[in-house]
């Protein structure tokens, strides 16, 4: 699946978050320009527009991309109870809308929905990496055929691992984007957990997951092999 | 879906989609003890929305005067399937916090005394981050009326034996990094058919847990494999003991709290603190760490234990012990409390350690000067000179310093403090009315 926009960049992060957590690929943008700048070979899947924050300028991102030749769709908002007034004679910016602050899970059956509605592909059933499966919509892991079995976070991270090949992230991102921020344990809790990991994926595959010193952890390679 | 609810519904599938029969919630008596209670897929929702309620009257320290219905609460984060008994017989494991009739934590739970201790040290910054060495023996059979017979000798061929112990060391790894507790090194111990492995470092809560399931691993395939497996603190006379050492640091953030990088020893003022603290208060949480009769054999001089209340850098027979650490690798910036023995109750063991540590942050405790040479050389003169304390001598010596102790009261609550003097009391007292063969060899030809 291509990723989804999400306006503004940075996203606050729960609802980055809440995006991992469903499955949906996502990349943000700051301004209309790199809406063109940033998009994808085969277009963006959908968006995610915020606008409780900027509604000046997140009604304009909406206006310009909804006048492309081909319209961006769909297009999901996230305004508070206030906005609700401002929201009125503009229903061809958007598809469907949000109150934020948003429930997760609203927002998940939201924007599943939308995809219904538009028949455009789903969230991705599986993630797959050399010899390793995840399956999305039963929370399974295979590696070389064989069940991984494994504690929620551990499938949590290995799946936010696994989607972003040849990337590396810090401590900290992997901390906010796959725990939380008011998560508990601290930093040092990812190096556990990506102990964990590569004890359950045996030695042959523990190096699937590398270490990159001083900065933090890389997943196998990109696809372009960079 | 919020966090929990998430973590739910994995299980959930899980437990669907791989065909898990039989789901054990463990929880962790006052002594120590894993108990379990199994539920089928079908109560499982239930027990995570509502906790399975039982009896706790029949577990050692959850009984009170007034009721004693408690319930179990399954943590859906300690869900794991269990690598034994595969086949037909899927099951599943998941620590469980026990919630009086109310919902609010049950005193008398352990796991909830060290979540307790571990928020305060969150409330000031702090991460506890511990990795036990766990010591054990095995035996030809756990038949206590028999002579013991350690697997190492006792009849076979040497190589054979010895072959066959380390086979069952390295099943045993093999099942604990199944189950996702990473081992650091194992090697055989001194003594005759006596085993160490070492756990990588984890967050308290969660390392307590690992201990638990460790100590199931190691008797379990022990078991399946003829042998007896034990943490028994001093089953043989005359040979080392087995111990928990445990490693221990603070983390803020991604940092090692008790690292200082212009420091002699490379410690922080946090981590002289610390250190300050459980040197101060070691005899008062003595009987939550050795809380056996037995573990004051251990105790003793000759056997790398530790006996008296000291610290330093490279002398195993100090009480902390301050590992060094090789460059450029500040993060395992760590101290080593050498006097517990792998059979007490973690999740008590790790909450007063952490408390009097805090404490001695919290106060500024002085830290004593480092100890110089082998203490046990000193006379006890020079050792009074320099004013070097020693750690209890019996369970009633540290059973006595614990019950003048605040922090210990504090750090357990009312609840477990009581119960737990009165129950080892008890024991001591049944040790104590005992005419053991020491005595009658020694006495009876002569009076």
């Amino acid at each position: 699946m291509e990723p989804l926009l999400l306006y503004p960049d940075p996203p606050p992060p729960e609802l980055a978050q809440a995006l991992d957590f469903a499955g949906y690929p996502w990349k943000a943008v700051s301004d209309e320009a790199s809406v063109e700048r940033l998009e994808p070979d085969d277009g963006w899947a959908g968006a995610v527009v915020c606008a409780d924050v900027d509604p000046e300028a997140a009604f304009s991102l909406c206006r310009s991309v909804r006048k492309r030749d081909l319209p961006l769709a769909p297009l999901l908002l996230l305004v508070s109870g206030a906005q609700l007034p401002d929201l009125e004679l503009r229903d061809e910016l958007f598809d469907d809308f949000c109150l934020s602050p948003f429930h997760p899970r609203e927002l998940e059956a939201r924007l599943k929905h939308l995809f219904w509605r538009t028949g455009q592909g789903t969230r991705p059933e599986l993630v797959e990496y050399s010899g390793l499966v995840l399956n999305l919509e039963t929370y399974q892991a295979a590696i070389d055929g064989q069940p991984l079995d494994l504690t929620y976070m551990e499938y949590e991270l290995l799946k936010f691992l696994a989607s972003h090949p040849g990337k590396v992230f810090t401590r900290e991102t992997l901390l906010s984007r796959v725990w939380g921020y008011e998560y508990y344990g601290g930093a040092r809790t990812v190096d556990v957990h990506i102990r964990r990991l590569r004890a359950k994926l045996g030695e042959e595959h523990a190096g699937l997951i590398q270490t990159v010193r001083s900065v933090g952890y890389r997943f196998g390679q990109s696809r372009w092999g960079l | 879906m919020a966090p929990m609810e998430r973590h739910q519904d994995y299980v959930l599938r899980t437990v669907e989609e791989r065909g898990v029969r039989l789901i054990r919630l463990w929880f962790t008596d006052v002594l120590g003890q894993l108990k379990s209670v199994a539920i089928s897929p079908a109560e499982l929702e239930n027990a995570f929305e509502e906790g399975m309620h039982f009896d706790g009257s029949a577990i050692d320290g959850f009984s009170r005067v007034q009721e004693s219905d408690v319930l179990a609460r399954p943590d859906p984060n300690t869900f794991e399937l269990l690598p034994w008994n595969r086949g037909d017989d899927v099951s599943a494991r998941m620590f469980c916090d026990i919630l009086s009739h109310d919902g609010t934590p049950f005193e008398g739970d352990p796991r909830q005394v060290l979540k307790r201790n571990l928020d305060k040290a969150h409330e000031r910054g702090f991460q506890f981050m511990v990795a036990p060495e766990m010591e054990f023996f095995y035996f030809s059979s756990g038949d206590a009326s028999k002579p013991l017979e350690p697997l190492d000798t006792g009849g076979y061929f040497d190589l054979t034996t010895t072959d066959a112990a380390s086979d069952l060391r390295k099943r045993t790894i093999a099942m604990l990094e199944a189950m996702g507790i990473p081992v650091e090194y194992s090697f055989h111990e001194d003594a005759p058919s006596q085993h160490e492995i070492d756990l990588r470092y984890s967050d308290a809560l969660s390392m307590a847990d690992n201990v638990m399931t460790f100590r199931l691993v190691v008797r379990e395939i022990a078991l399946e494999q003829g042998a007896y497996a034990t943490f028994m603190p001093k089953p043989l006379e005359g040979v080392q003991g087995s111990g928990m050492h445990t490693h221990m640091s603070l983390f803020e953030g991604d940092t090692n709290a008790f690292h200082e990088p212009g420091d002699p020893y490379g410690l922080s003022k946090v981590a002289y603190g610390f250190i300050a603290g459980v040197l101060r208060h070691a005899p008062e949480l003595t009987a939550v760490t050795n809380q056996l009769v037995n573990s004051y054999k251990r105790l003793i001089a000759g056997y790398e234990a530790p006996t008296y209340v000291t610290w330093a850098r490279n002398n195993r027979s100090a009480l902390v012990r301050i590992p060094v650490t090789k460059a450029g690798k500040q993060s395992s910036t760590r101290i080593e409390f050498r006097s517990p023995d792998p059979a007490c109750n973690p999740y008590l063991a790790f909450s007063v350690l952490l408390a009097a540590g805090l404490k001695g942050i919290e106060e500024g405790y002085e830290l004593p000067p480092e100890a110089a040479a082998n203490v046990f050389e000193l006379t006890p003169e020079e050792r009074a000179a320099e004013q070097i304390g020693s750690l209890p001598q019996s369970l009633s010596d540290a059973l006595d310093a614990m019950e003048r102790s605040e922090l210990v009261a504090e750090t357990l609550g009312e609840h477990i403090f009581e119960w737990f003097l009165r129950n080892k009391r008890a024991e001591w007292l049944a040790y104590k009315s005992q005419v053991t063969p020491f005595e009658l060899s020694r006495y009876l030809p002569n009076l």
